[in-house]
């Protein structure tokens, strides 16, 4: 067990230094730098080459990728041009609206799939799974950015329940009751359709697992024995068919992160994915290597997460 | 000649159902998918009809005095912010999508099909090479690698566009084949075939490709879908096609714009729909196509 974890983790460190080989040459071919937006007819296009020398932007690529990763290393993505922080303080405030919007979500969508798969599993072919089936069908189907407006256009400017932009209103304190209120509010609607979009797995894992388990010989058994149907379904069945639940929820971080960019752009909700989005915009380098890089360093996590998990969970499927 | 003649008729009756027919038997027992099927084909085949109709520099001039124009009599669909028709922009974009679906989805497809039948079946030092990089593609968050790759292109075009796309797409179904092309030749009829002689070139693309072909149907028809979405998702988001040419993301892009979404609902609600319905038709496809692929889940 601990060997495998070992292992996986060490065949990390390639992968990230790939991605970042890849990340950082193709944010050197970016057109243009971040200094290109401040020339204007009055500016000294002597005094421009002075900051880009100064910035380091004139050396060769090695020597730039040397000093990133050495400086990267020890956490420091150097400042974004934009912002004119730290890339890490600027992440860091980012990352920390993603993760109570991701974990809200994550909330939400088993507070809505483990009853709807345990409904349709256990009354398999009646009305009810029927509709369940129909309905994870569906949001399967549908693009997030299309449920995302939908959403937006009917909860927060239609219906006005949800506010429709932001991550909090600006007239509270930060610590006060009211701020943590209107920071909750403000996620809710992302959240809701973050955790809708990612229903359809759960449910229908659980709808199979649970059909599956049906006809498994301890069913049975416990059947035989005369325990009541309800019985069997909350000690035996649940219990077998839920644990696995637990590994996806590494996917599930992973998942959650790729739809972040939909999100927040739609949500205009100030997450690591808006920020992305923005940071391209304005060829802010700096911030743009750094989120490719947290983003492969997670969803690595995650699936290694997922992978450590399953094998505690099921001894079955234990990686050699 | 009766005696004959006889025979042929039982070896019919007993020879077990080919692909074709059990995918028919398949559509046939599900209505929704056969409903779906007959819709999308009609959709497909009339988008490409009429966006020929269409005078795409006609449409595409900016009318400021239709702007934002609401579906009426001029503009069924009412119009844009350069008081272009949506119905027009709506089919030529519907096309352009559709398009680029299908390019990505058989570039990926052949590419992905070959990459896993060779590993699969050959395995050793290819398989492991290509099994690394496969990993690597699936690990990195290739949403954000394909918007920086758009943004480093100087000058791109809608080639350039589907390109980068498969080169970040085929991973994943490079992989299915191979765990079933692995499965696959270890089968008796593979062996027996190797030790005629038969050349490994021969057995992947005559002996095994075959076999796994209703697999491949299944991971194409729903690779499409997923096409349609990540084209779709991107020009959304502005990194998809170039702004000139109408897809239904950018379409739905307007919608970025809150007074567009609030009040101009007729600009961005149609290819959101369209794109739903579209969505939906393709995955019941699919579904069944998945049914009679195999055999466990059949309903017919």
């Amino acid at each position: 067990m601990w060997k495998t974890i070992v292992r996986r983790t060490l065949i990390m460190i390639p992968q990230l230094l790939v991605l970042s080989l890849l990340i950082f040459t193709m944010a050197k071919f970016m057109p243009g730098d971040p200094f290109t937006g401040k020339i204007t007819p009055e500016t000294d296009p002597n005094r421009i080459e002075e900051l880009r020398e100064l910035a380091g932007l004139n050396d060769p690529w090695y020597e730039q990728y040397a000093h990133w990763m050495l400086r990267a290393v020890q956490g420091d993505f150097g400042k974004s041009y934009t912002y004119k922080i730290g890339v890490s303080t600027l992440i860091g405030e980012r990352a920390v609206n993603t993760f109570w919007l991701s974990l809200v979500s994550a909330i939400l969508l088993y507070i809505i799939a483990i009853p709807l798969g345990i409904i349709a599993g256990r009354y398999q072919d009646t009305l009810a799974d029927k509709v369940i089936v129909l309905y994870s069908f569906i949001v399967y189907a549908i693009p997030t950015f299309v449920l995302s407006l939908i959403f937006l256009f009917l909860f927060g400017y239609k219906l006005h329940w949800f506010p429709t932009v932001g991550s909090v209103d600006i007239q509270y304190d930060p610590g006060t009751f009211g701020y943590i209120w209107s920071k909750v509010y403000h996620m809710l609607l992302p959240a809701i359709t973050y955790a809708i979009l990612a229903t359809t797995g759960v449910i229908q894992y659980l709808r199979s697992e649970i059909i599956d388990s049906k006809s498994q010989d301890y069913v049975r058994t416990a059947r035989s024995k005369g325990i009541p149907i309800s019985k069997v379904y909350s000690r035996h069945i649940l219990r077998n068919s839920l644990l696995p639940i637990a590994a996806f929820f590494g996917f599930t971080i992973t998942g959650l992160l790729g739809g972040s960019i939909f999100i927040e752009t739609i949500f205009g909700y100030p997450g690591m994915g808006q920020l992305f989005i923005s940071s391209i915009a304005s060829r802010d380098y700096s911030v743009i290597t750094a989120l490719v890089m947290l983003f492969g360093f997670l969803t690595l996590l995650g699936s290694l997460l997922s992978d450590i998990i399953m094998s505690i969970v099921d001894p079955r499927i234990r990686i050699e | 000649m009766a005696n004959k003649e006889n025979k042929n008729e039982i070896v019919e009756v007993s020879a077990p159902a080919t692909g074709m027919q059990v995918i028919f038997r398949e559509f046939k027992k599900d209505k929704l998918a056969m409903f779906s099927l007959i819709a999308l084909v009609i959709v497909i085949i009339g988008v490409f009809i009429w966006a020929k109709l269409i005078d795409e520099q006609a449409l595409m001039r900016v009318s400021l005095r239709d702007k934002y124009a609401p579906p009426g009599d001029k503009f069924f669909l009412g119009a844009d912010q350069g008081g272009k028709a949506i119905l027009g922009q709506l089919i030529i974009g519907a096309k352009n999508s559709i398009t680029i679906a299908i390019f990505i989805t058989l570039i990926t497809g052949v590419f992905g099909i070959v990459v896993g039948l060779i590993c699969g079946y050959f395995g050793g030092w290819i398989d492991n090479i290509f099994m690394r990089i496969i990993d690597f593609f699936i690990t990195i968050p290739s949403l954000m690698l394909i918007i920086v790759f758009v943004t480093i292109i100087p000058k791109y075009s809608i080639t350039m566009f589907i390109l980068i796309l498969s080169i970040f797409i085929w991973p994943p179904t490079a992989r299915l084949v191979r765990s079933k092309a692995l499965s696959e030749s270890r089968r008796d009829y593979v062996n027996a075939s190797k030790t005629l002689g038969t050349s490994g070139f021969l057995i992947i693309f005559k002996e095994i490709m075959p076999n796994l072909s209703s697999i491949l149907i299944v991971e194409m028809t729903l690779n499409f879908a997923g096409n349609v979405g990540i084209e779709t998702g991107l020009s959304f988001l502005g990194f998809g096609l170039p702004p000139s040419t109408p897809s239904l993301g950018t379409l739905i892009s307007y919608a970025n714009n809150p007074l567009v979404l609030q009040e101009k609902w007729w600009v961005w609600l149609p290819a959101s729909i369209f794109i739903l319905l579209m969505m939906l038709g393709i995955n019941y496809v699919g579904q069944a196509l998945r049914r009679s692929a195999d055999a466990k889940q059949r309903l017919g």
